[in-house]
């Protein structure tokens, strides 16, 4: 189901990366003030672009889960979730890099940027404890949505108060790039911001496939041992995800061959 | 807050190496961690291709003549 045309989106990506990181390094002229330190830009920039999209897409799949009750919507809401927090260690990491190269230090803490990601960042690191201290699966699903819901929120919210802030230093290169940049470094930027894009894509579909091929396989082994393998199933903080057998399609039904 | 500090080429390279590197290592462990779970779905799967192929035989065993 997810794994339909994985293998195309898969070289694309790769081919997409392979380009950006060609062009960022051989094509694209160094920053005339950061010099080639500005290339960090070109990975980080865009992965908190993806990591904060991803946060928001958990959010609406959340609310799609509310809505429908499929728990289809709940396992896509926590694997971009889950995502999108390695993305955002990435983030993280590249951009600390760049501040021990062009600051001088590793963090500053009066810098509101790197301080409310960390936030963001802190108040997702609760989204699997949650799952894993509710056991009862149903109300473990829709209490993660209403916090993938209203964490959602505070993301764009928190873009926006970070955006009014006047005491920064951290460069705007969204804001600035089209006043600003020149061709080249807004060619490269795209083009990067589409291939962290398009890996997010692909490593979320790859791990959607393996959650569905897994319930598959739990629900066959449910169907083949009967009630010899009907024991209840372990505590997880993973979602619980619906998915028949026997028609050959995975379903949105809860309880028809529950599988974590 | 604190000034921009321009560095020359050969100190800026280091910084940029270990961010790109750290990138693809993150990306690198991920998928590492998902090969770990396929390889589990895999050895699943034939624990239950023999458990339906044992199935078919005690099934069919009455049968043969």
């Amino acid at each position: 189901m997810y794994g339909k045309r994985l293998r195309a989106l898969a070289l694309t990506t790769f081919a997409a990366l392979t380009l950006t990181l060609v062009l960022a390094f051989f094509w694209a002229p160094n920053d005339a003030n950061q010099g080639f330190l500005q290339k960090i830009f070109y990975l980080h920039v865009p992965l908190a672009i993806v990591t904060l999209c991803g946060f928001v897409y958990g959010g609406v799949a959340a609310i799609m889960h509310l809505r429908t009750r499929d728990s289809r919507w709940d396992m896509r809401s926590y694997v971009a979730i889950h995502l999108s927090l390695v993305f955002g260690v990435g983030v993280l990491v590249t951009g600390s890099i760049w501040a021990k190269g062009s600051w001088g230090v590793w963090w500053d803490w009066s810098e509101p940027t790197l301080v409310s990601f960390l936030l963001i960042m802190l108040l997702y690191a609760t989204y699997q404890p949650l799952r894993f201290a509710i056991e009862d699966p149903e109300r473990q699903a829709r209490y993660a949505s209403v916090f993938a819901i209203t964490a959602g929120a505070f993301v764009p919210i928190n873009f926006v108060i970070v955006r009014l802030s006047t005491a920064y230093l951290h460069p705007r290169v969204l804001g600035d790039i089209s006043a600003n940049l020149p061709g080249r470094f807004q060619v490269v930027f795209y083009l990067s911001l589409i291939s962290i894009a398009l890996l997010w894509i692909t490593l979320w579909r790859y791990e959607m496939t393996s959650k569905h091929a897994s319930a598959q396989l739990r629900a066959l082994r449910r169907l083949l041992a009967g009630d010899e393998d009907d024991a209840l199933p372990r505590r997880s903080a993973v979602p619980t995800l619906s998915v028949s057998v026997e028609g050959g399609r995975a379903g949105g039904t809860p309880g028809v061959g529950a599988s974590r | 807050m604190i000034a921009l500090l321009e560095i020359p080429l050969h100190q800026a390279v280091p910084y940029v190496t270990a961010a790109y590197t750290a990138f693809f290592a993150l990306i690198l462990i991920y998928l590492a961690i998902m090969a770990g779970k396929l390889s589990r779905i895999e050895r699943e799967l034939g624990e239950l291709t023999e458990l339906a192929a044992r199935r078919r035989a005690s099934g069919e065993e009455p049968d043969a003549p």
